[in-house]
Formats: structure tokens, C-alpha cells, sequence
């Protein structure tokens, strides 16, 4: 648990509540454990009516005149606030996780089930920011992906063999030295449902990514950068501010080329209003590169010449030590210093950014906290993504299931109870507030 | 605090320097204000204490420049930025970060202070600024009074002594512009903070002044003086300025309640008790009854070259009343002739309305921005439209332009739909001048706008360009329209939507930006146009603008009118809406220097 550095009084209701829903006599729990659970929150089981105090609950005797409620209560999930705010890195690792999941199965049910577990996620905790609403966007991709995987399947043909014609399209004779390439000609329901086992697998990653991209703030997620990695970071956030302002621009001229008489679509309009859109991108940026420097941007600590040295040899011999493994392990030959070297190579790149860092003198405004609940979130990802690949090592079969001959794949019970782990941060990741985008 | 030393900078490539001989100190704990027309330097001097001119600007700067010590020859701006916070004109192009609150601790984060520190600071700044309910806010949400004082408060938590502001209440309606510098005073009264902050809207910011910088002209070295003695020399001044001068008052008035202890001479003066200024009529036209000269309202700039006006918009634009089938009347002498107090808005003669709106209501997604509203603005008649930001102002000039479809009610302008008319004919009856003039203008010259603008509407070759040579007598076919200045600017996008002679002319702030000198230029030219029987509708902070101009004032509040009447009788009654003079000579009704002056010279 994370409790919030700031309590907010408890909800008004707890406080009158009596245990009875529980059906056991609990505890009063603190009032500053900073997770006043509000009506909003909804998920609260409680009592069918505050006011009653019937202490009906079997051995509920102890059930007195102190204020109680629930001793659930206290660990459902709070309302999120700017204290409280899960780490954006762990919405990250946790849909990192159900994605290595989806890339270690091609069978539809189990995708099917990453899926739902992802989307009832985002339902359950995505606020109204813009980002938040790329998730359908991402799922408009996946679907594109698997029809755009069917159509080539079906216009290039595919090497899995087929007994069962769905459709000959006309085939396109092709010279001689393009053997091998085939174009149109007979497809068979097994090659379609092969490319679509193929394609729902691309398309789970996709919207896995998607949900991420949903749930975690992204100017939050560039805020826990090392500070070396600092000035990307910024680069990063003020595009990001920049993108919808651009935005604004064009449709604010597009409707001043109205003003002036003219059609407001079309390629002419585009290229007359590219322009100005672009001139004012510019001046915009040159103005907030002003403000950015005029508040101090890129002040820098005196760091002795030997530490700048030490840093910069330590990073150039990092990425040098980085690339030479990752040679060593793909090479062939190398395989037996390659991932030493690689290791080696990736501690002394993270000293050297650890090491830069101390130029930097920034700090860091309430920077999110890793706690109890993002210990979850990126747990219950991580869970997910152990059991799929350990499932897959003692049944491949259900994971992978075969189109040669055509069968209905089966629902294999307890990869599918791995996959319902990853519902967990619907239950424990702070609750959006509702009224976020007023 | 901040000291000038033989201070000049010369901008690479420009021939005479944009700031000459800045000599001066500016104590600690002062509120000074930097005055002056437009184009002497003022955003230039303004840079040079942050130390963004020269270090990033470019340019040279002869002298010293010395905040608290530092030399901003030595220390480039971000190693004054613990001592200097600077706020520019666009507050939106401060933002480096998107919530308000991780906004406020951006600075202090850059600085390296603790991370308790800056949470102390946050609060407090949240608090100070009363922006505690925006905190978790998208800064993109914010209205604009909100902005300001959301970059306000950014540069204030590390704690500055300086503070730097380039039109803090340019853009904001009246009562904003109230919040924000109710916060400045404060800073300086409470913190003992040094803000030093230019602003063309003299009207707002003149009383809370310890100190004025004046910049005459350009290339005139600055003159500091105690505000009262500079506003006597200098060529802007606000309202109660020139009314102070009018009557001669000593020592000069700079508030309306140092004005007010002056005023019982001046009002005897003015009214005989026999004979009271006619309440209802609106006295706006009894000045233009003079020649439309405004004896000293915004005249300060000397050798100023007056607008050509009138005489040849009318001949330019006074085919188009003949050409359009629900001929205007030719007003005589005023548009619309004092009528009744009953309704006053009506035009004696029954003429078909420029524009008529029918109950309009418009949604976005799930906002009403604008609700059953009714209103008809009849030829030759001026209207204001004000209420504060996000009161639906600019949606209803949508609307009429067509730009917005009405989700319920109708809106005809010269018997047309709006929305439903294409483009190309559309802009033969209605015009629209956006906020930011630029939007308008795509071409690379003076020559190739005014040609597009033909072509567009229609016209023959070189209608334009006698319209913008009426507006803007020395401006040269070749300049880029992003080298003119406010004024200029808008003037030609003026131009532009004048070429298609509309009926109905639209503008939305227009006065954002501009000088006194402009100002009175662009109330000469809107002037013509009523008189030529164009229907004017601006929407408008600018209370000053709204008495020299308008007959009728609507007043918005949440898409709805609230009040809507002659301007002598809404605007008087209106705490955040009278103009200065009329708070001034209240319970009288005269609204601008001008009538005053004209009175005056009817009762010798």
C-alpha cells in the first residue's frame, strides 16, 4: 500500500457503518490510512442500508460505539490522486507481461482472453486523458493487422499445405526467374485460419501495448528517466504538448481559408495552410525554448574534469562492450564471451549514465512512488508472462494449435487461470476520479 | 535592482538600434510600468533583463545590464533565472510542461531546489495565485485569465525579486485582468517583489504604478518618473489621462477615484442644471457629428499620418449598398439617429436586418456554449459583444460567419443561411476578422494577398489594394505581411475581408495588441464603415473601444445574453464594463474623452 502523503478526511459514510456486511467482527481501522474509499469507488461490498446498525453478523458482540467498518475496506483501491498515482513504469511491465504471453501462444481463445483481461482493464482504470483514449485506436490496428495478414496470405499463397478450398483466385503467370513466387491461385480455409492464428497473435500484442499506452501517463513515465537520459525526456514531452497544438493550428486556418472564400479541403488548402502551420510550430518552439532557458533549463553542477572523463569512458566502453556481445551471442562462433561481455558492457553504460547524472543538478517534484500496488500491477504482468512461458514448455500443443488437419483448438484450463491473474490491477491500482476531464 | 548603464542594442542586419541610451535604476520592492507606442523597444528592454536579449535573440547590447548584481553580460538567462521570472505576452508559449501543477515546479526542479522546499512552495504559490482547483488540471483547459496566472505562478515559486511581464492582461476580459493584478499588487505590497511589466491597456494598470519607464518614441532614450508627472509628457495615456489634461486637473488623476475627487467642477461645467444631457440618446455619434476627430483621445502620436478614412472607404465601399437588393438607407449624418427609449436600438427606417438569429443554441459535445439566443443587428449599426472568456463571444461570430452550424435556431445573415452557403458567396455578405489577423494571411506579400482576395471574391483586379492603400497609405506591395506590426496587420486582413464588400463585418478582438495611436485609427475606420451602413459586430474586452464605437452592447454571461441595449445605458450601470469616464463623471452619461471635449466646447 501506498498511503497518500496527504489524507483527505474519510468519506462520510464508513464512518457510520457497522461490520454486519462483513459477517465477522472487525477491527476499526484507522482513519489515516489514506484510502478513504468513496462511493464513487463502487466497489466497496458494503451493507444494503448505512444506517441500520444490526449487528447480525455471527459473533458480532464486539460490535460497539466506536466507528468500524470493513477491514477490506482499507485495502481497496483508493481513489487516484497525484500522492497515490501508480508508477507508470508499472502499467508498463505488466502489459509487457500479458504481451510476452500473447507472443508465446497463437490459440485464438487464449489471445481472445489477453485480450478481455487488457480491455477490462483499461475500462476499469483509463481516465479521460487524450491518451487515454488511443485504446481504441490500437484496437482499430490490431484488426487491421489480422485482415491485412489474410489478404496477403490468400494473395501470395502460403507453405501450409491445405486440403480444404475455400476460393481459386485468378493466378498471375510470372516469369521464370520469379519461381517460387506465386500470385493468386487456390486458397485453403487451413493457410486463411493459419494467417489469422498468426495475425490475432500480432494483433494481442498490439492492443497489449495499446493498454499501456492507455493506463500510464506518458510525461510521467519520462519523469522517472535518469537524469542524463533528462533533456531526451524534455525533447519527448514538449513534442508531445506540441503535437495537439499543431492540431489547433491547422483547424483554426482551415477555418480562416473559409473567411477568406475559399474550400476548406482538399490538397490546395493542405499545402496553402502547411506553411503557416509550420512557421507557427516555429515560432512556438523557439518561444518556449525562451521561456525554457529563461527558467533555468540546462543549468549545470561543476563536476571535476575527472569525472567527465571517467563518465564518458565508461559509457563509450559500455556501448562498445554492448554491441561486441550482442555480435558474440548472434555470431556463430561467439557464443561463449557473448553474454559476459554483454553484461559487462551494459553495467559499465549504466555507471556511465549514473555517473553523468551528477551534472545535472535538477530534483525531482513528487516524483510517483514505487509501492505496494505497483509492486502488484507489475507482478501480476510478470506472473502472466512466467506461467504462459512455462506452459509452453510442458504443453505446446494447446498453445500452439495445429491447422494441419483442421481442429477446433481446445481451452486449456490452467494457462487460461494464468492469464486471469493479469485482471489483478482492475482490483488493486487506484480508481481514476471521475469528474477528471470537467 | 535593475540597473541600465548607457544601455543600446542593435538587432543584427537592423539599421538603427531598437533600444538607444537606457539609463536608469529601478529600486528594489517596485511595481514599475513600461510605457510606450508600439515598436520602441519595450519587449526588447524587457528581454534584456532576463538576459534573452542578447543571449538569445541575438544582436549586440552596448552598456551594462545589472539585476541584483549580476551582469547579464556574464550569466546567460538560466543562471538568472533564481533571480528574474519572466512572463511574455502568449502565456501558452511558457508552457513546458501539460498539468498545472508539475508547471509551477518546473523552475524550481531546474534550479535543483529540495524536494520539500518545492512542495512547501507549490502550496503556497497554489494558494497565493488561488489555483488550488486546477492543480490536477491539463494546462490546454485553462481560460486564459487562468493561464496567466497558472504562468505567473510558474515563475514565481523559485522565489524570483525580479519579475518580468510582457501584456499580463492583454488578453484578458476586465475582470481577470482585475485577478491578475490584484496577485502583482500583492507580490509587491506583501513580497517586496520588483515587477517591472509593460502593458498597452494603460487604463487597467496606470494607478497601481509606483514608477513609469516611458519610451516616447523610437530611438528616444527611456525616461523613469513618478507615474502622474510621465503621463503628463507621455503619448499614450489611458482615458482618465486625457480627461485629466481636458480639464486641466493638477496634479494629473491616474485613477478614477483621484479622477472622481476632481469631477464636481468638471460636471458643473459640463451641465447647466437647466438643461441635462440627453440620457438615451447613445452620445457616441454626437462626437462623430464633428468631423469623427477625436480631439484628444489617442492623438498623442505627433505627425501620426491620419487614416484617409471616410471619405474614400465610402467611395470605395458605397457601391455596395447600391448593388445589394435590401439597399441600406445611406445614413445621412449618424447611422442610427437617437431614437426613443423604448427601443432604441431600431433604425427609423424598416430595413431588412443584416443579421437575424432566432433562438440559436450550439453544443459541443456536451456544452451549450451559446443558448436561445435572439438578436438582430439592422445596417449602419455597431454592436459589442462582451462578457468574459469563454462566455460564447467568438462561437456567436462563428455562428453568424457560418464557420459553426447552429444545433438548434436559426441564423440568416442578408437572407442567407451561413453554414449552408459556400464559401465564395458567402464572403460577399459577411466578414469575419479573426483574433490573431494572421490566420488570414497566407501570401508572401502585401501584392499577392490583395490579388488572392480579388480573385477569391470576385472583384476586379486592384480592389484590394485601393482598400489597403486607404488603410494603410504607406505600405509597399513587396513587405511580408509577417514584417507589419499589429496594426498594420490587422488593417490588411481588414482590407482582405472588406474586398468582398460584405454587409455584415465581423471582429473578434480586435484591439488585442495595439496601441492608443492605433487604436484611434481603427475607430476611425470602423466609423466610416457604419456611416457607409455596414453592420458591425465586434467582440471585444476593451471597454474603452466598446464606448467610442458601439451603439449597442450585448453583454454574454454562460451562452446567454444578459443585457442588451444602447451602450450609454448598459455599460454605465456595469461595474466591470463602464469606461473610464463614465465612472468618472458618473451619474452623467458621458462615455469617452471625446464627447467631453465636444461638450465642453458647446458650454464655453
Amino acid at each position: 500500500m501506498t498511503p497518500g502523503p496527504e489524507d483527505r478526511p474519510g468519506g462520510a459514510g464508513p464512518a457510520e457503518r457497522t461490520a454486519a456486511a462483513a459477517g465477522r467482527p472487525t477491527r476499526a481501522s484507522s482513519r489515516t490510512d489514506g484510502h478513504p474509499a468513496r462511493p464513487a469507488v463502487g466497489r466497496a461490498t458494503r451493507g444494503p442500508a448505512d444506517g441500520l446498525a444490526t449487528p447480525a453478523g455471527p459473533g458480532s458482540a464486539s460490535a460497539g460505539n466506536a466507528p468500524r467498518r470493513p477491514a477490506y475496506e482499507k485495502h481497496t483501491a483508493p481513489e487516484a490522486r497525484r500522492g497515490n498515482a501508480l508508477h507508470a513504469g508499472a502499467w508498463w511491465l505488466w502489459a509487457l507481461g500479458l504481451a510476452t504471453a500473447a507472443s508465446r501462444t497463437t490459440n485464438p481463445l487464449l489471445l481472445g482472453l489477453i485480450v478481455g483481461v487488457a480491455g477490462y482493464v483499461v475500462a476499469a482504470r483509463r481516465t479521460d486523458a487524450p491518451w487515454a483514449r488511443s485504446y481504441g485506436a490500437f484496437i482499430k490496428l490490431g484488426l487491421v493487422v489480422i485482415g491485412l495478414r489474410l489478404v496477403f496470405s490468400a494473395l501470395l499463397g502460403s507453405p501450409v499445405p491445405g486440403a480444404h478450398t475455400v476460393l481459386t483466385l485468378p493466378e498471375l503467370p510470372l516469369p521464370d526467374w520469379a519461381q517460387g513466387i506465386r500470385l493468386g491461385g487456390r486458397v485453403s480455409a487451413e493457410q486463411l485460419v493459419f494467417a489469422f492464428y498468426d495475425g490475432a497473435k500480432l494483433a494481442s500484442l498490439l492492443i497489449c501495448v495499446g493498454a499501456a499506452n492507455a493506463l500510464a501517463n506518458p510525461a510521467r513515465l519520462l519523469k522517472s528517466l535518469p537524469a542524463a537520459l533528462y533533456e531526451a525526456g524534455v525533447a519527448v514531452i514538449v513534442a508531445m504538448t506540441f503535437a495537439p497544438n499543431m492540431v489547433a493550428d491547422v483547424m483554426r486556418l482551415r477555418t480562416a481559408r473559409r473567411l477568406r472564400g475559399r474550400p476548406t479541403g482538399g490538397v490546395k488548402a493542405i499545402l496553402q495552410i502547411g506553411l503557416p502551420v509550420l512557421e507557427g510550430a516555429l515560432e512556438r518552439s523557439v518561444a518556449v525554448a525562451a521561456s525554457m532557458d529563461a527558467r533555468g533549463y540546462g543549468r549545470t553542477a561543476r563536476v571535476p574534469a575527472a569525472v567527465r572523463h571517467t563518465t564518458n569512458a565508461l559509457t563509450l566502453g559500455g556501448l562498445l562492450g554492448m554491441c561486441a556481445g550482442t555480435y558474440g551471442l548472434l555470431a556463430a562462433e561467439g557464443a561463449a564471451y557473448g553474454l559476459p561481455v554483454l553484461g559487462i558492457g551494459l553495467a559499465l553504460a549504466l555507471a556511465g549514465l549514473r555517473l553523468g547524472g551528477r551534472r545535472s543538478i535538477r530534483t525531482r517534484y513528487r516524483p510517483d512512488r514505487w509501492g505496494a500496488r505497483a509492486w502488484l500491477v507489475s507482478g501480476s504482468g510478470a506472473a502472466v508472462a512466467a506461467l504462459m512461458i512455462y506452459a509452453g514448455t510442458v504443453d505446446p500443443e494447446a498453445l500452439l494449435p495445429g491447422v494441419v488437419p483442421l481442429v477446433v483448438p481446445g481451452l486449456p484450463l490452467w494457462p487460461a487461470a494464468a492469464i486471469l491473474i493479469g485482471l489483478l490491477p482492475a482490483f488493486v491500482a487506484p480508481v481514476p476520479p471521475k469528474e477528471a476531464s470537467q | 535592482m535593475i540597473r541600465f548603464e548607457q544601455v543600446s542594442v542593435t538587432y543584427d542586419g537592423a539599421p538603427a538600434p531598437a533600444l538607444r541610451d537606457a539609463d536608469f535604476t529601478l529600486p528594489e520592492g517596485e511595481l514599475t510600468l513600461l510605457v510606450g507606442p508600439s515598436g520602441v523597444g519595450k519587449s526588447t528592454l524587457l528581454g534584456a533583463v532576463s538576459g534573452l536579449v542578447p543571449h538569445f535573440t541575438g544582436g549586440t547590447l552596448r552598456g551594462r545590464v545589472t539585476v541584483a548584481g549580476r551582469d547579464t553580460r556574464t550569466h546567460r538567462p538560466r543562471e538568472l533565472a533564481d533571480i528574474v521570472g519572466t512572463v511574455g505576452q502568449d502565456p501558452l508559449a511558457h508552457f513546458v510542461t501539460d498539468v498545472v501543477e508539475d508547471e509551477l515546479a518546473y523552475g524550481m526542479e531546474s534550479l535543483g531546489l529540495a524536494p520539500a522546499v518545492m512542495r512547501r512552495r507549490v502550496e503556497e504559490t497554489l494558494d497565493l495565485l488561488g489555483l488550488n482547483e486546477l492543480r490536477d488540471r491539463p494546462i490546454a483547459t485553462l481560460s486564459g485569465g487562468q493561464q496567466q496566472r497558472v504562468a505567473i505562478g510558474s515563475v514565481l515559486t523559485p522565489h524570483p525579486k525580479v519579475l518580468v511581464l510582457d501584456e499580463p492582461t492583454s488578453a484578458l476580459d476586465p475582470a481577470a485582468a482585475e485577478e491578475v493584478l490584484a496577485v502583482l499588487q500583492r507580490l509587491v505590497h506583501d513580497l517586496g517583489t520588483t515587477v517591472l511589466m509593460a502593458e498597452h491597456r494603460l487604463e487597467r494598470v496606470v494607478q497601481y504604478a509606483d514608477q513609469v519607464l516611458l519610451l516616447p518614441a523610437p530611438g528616444a532614450p527611456p525616461l523613469l518618473g513618478p507615474p502622474a508627472r510621465m503621463m503628463e509628457i507621455s503619448p499614450v495615456h489611458p482615458p482618465v489621462v486625457a480627461l485629466g489634461r481636458l480639464a486641466g486637473w493638477s496634479p494629473l488623476p491616474l485613477s478614477i477615484r483621484d479622477a472622481r475627487r476632481h469631477s464636481p467642477t468638471l460636471q458643473t461645467r459640463l451641465s447647466p442644471p437647466s438643461a441635462p444631457p440627453p440620457p438615451s440618446a447613445s452620445p457616441a455619434f454626437e462626437a462623430r457629428g464633428s468631423g469623427g476627430e477625436a480631439p484628444s483621445f489617442g492623438k498623442g502620436r505627433g505627425g501620426e499620418s491620419r487614416p484617409q478614412g471616410p471619405g474614400l472607404l465610402a467611395r470605395l465601399l458605397g457601391r455596395t449598398n447600391t448593388a445589394q437588393p435590401p439597399a441600406a438607407p445611406a445614413p445621412p449624418a449618424g447611422p442610427t439617429p437617437p431614437a426613443a427609449p423604448a427601443n432604441p436600438t431600431a433604425p427609423a427606417a424598416p430595413t431588412a436586418p443584416a443579421a437575424h438569429v432566432t433562438n440559436l443554441s450550439v453544443r459541443r459535445a456536451r456544452a451549450e456554449v451559446l443558448h436561445g439566443i435572439t438578436l438582430t443587428v439592422t445596417p449602419g449599426e455597431t454592436v459589442a459583444l462582451m462578457g468574459r472568456n469563454g462566455a460564447g463571444k467568438s462561437t456567436l461570430l462563428s455562428t453568424l460567419v457560418g464557420t459553426v452550424p447552429p444545433t438548434t435556431g436559426q441564423v440568416t445573415v442578408c437572407g442567407r443561411t451561413p453554414h449552408r452557403t459556400p464559401p465564395p458567396d458567402m464572403i460577399r455578405h459577411v466578414g469575419l476578422v479573426p483574433q490573431d489577423p494572421r490566420d488570414l494571411l497566407y501570401a508572401d506579400t502585401v501584392g499577392a494577398e490583395c490579388a488572392a482576395a480579388d480573385s477569391d471574391a470576385g472583384r476586379p483586379a486592384g480592389t484590394c489594394r485601393a482598400l489597403v492603400t486607404a488603410l494603410l497609405p504607406d505600405v509597399p506591395d513587396d513587405t511580408h505581411p509577417r514584417d507589419l506590426s499589429e496594426g498594420q496587420r490587422l488593417a490588411l486582413a481588414l482590407a482582405l475581408v472588406l474586398t468582398g464588400r460584405p454587409g455584415l463585418l465581423l471582429l473578434d478582438e480586435p484591439t488585442r495588441g495595439l496601441d492608443y495611436a492605433a487604436k484611434a485609427r481603427l475607430i476611425e475606420i470602423l466609423r466610416g464603415l457604419a456611416a457607409d451602413g455596414h453592420a458591425i459586430v465586434l467582440a471585444t474586452h476593451d471597454v474603452e473601444l466598446a464606448a467610442e464605437l458601439a451603439h449597442r452592447v450585448l453583454i454574454l454571461a454562460g451562452g446567454e445574453i444578459v443585457a442588451d441595449g444602447p451602450t450609454a445605458e448598459v455599460v454605465v450601470s456595469s461595474p466591470a464594463f463602464a469606461p473610464q469616464v463614465a465612472k468618472i463623471l458618473a451619474p452623467g452619461h458621458w462615455l469617452t474623452v471625446a464627447q467631453v471635449a465636444e461638450a465642453l466646447e458647446d458650454t464655453p
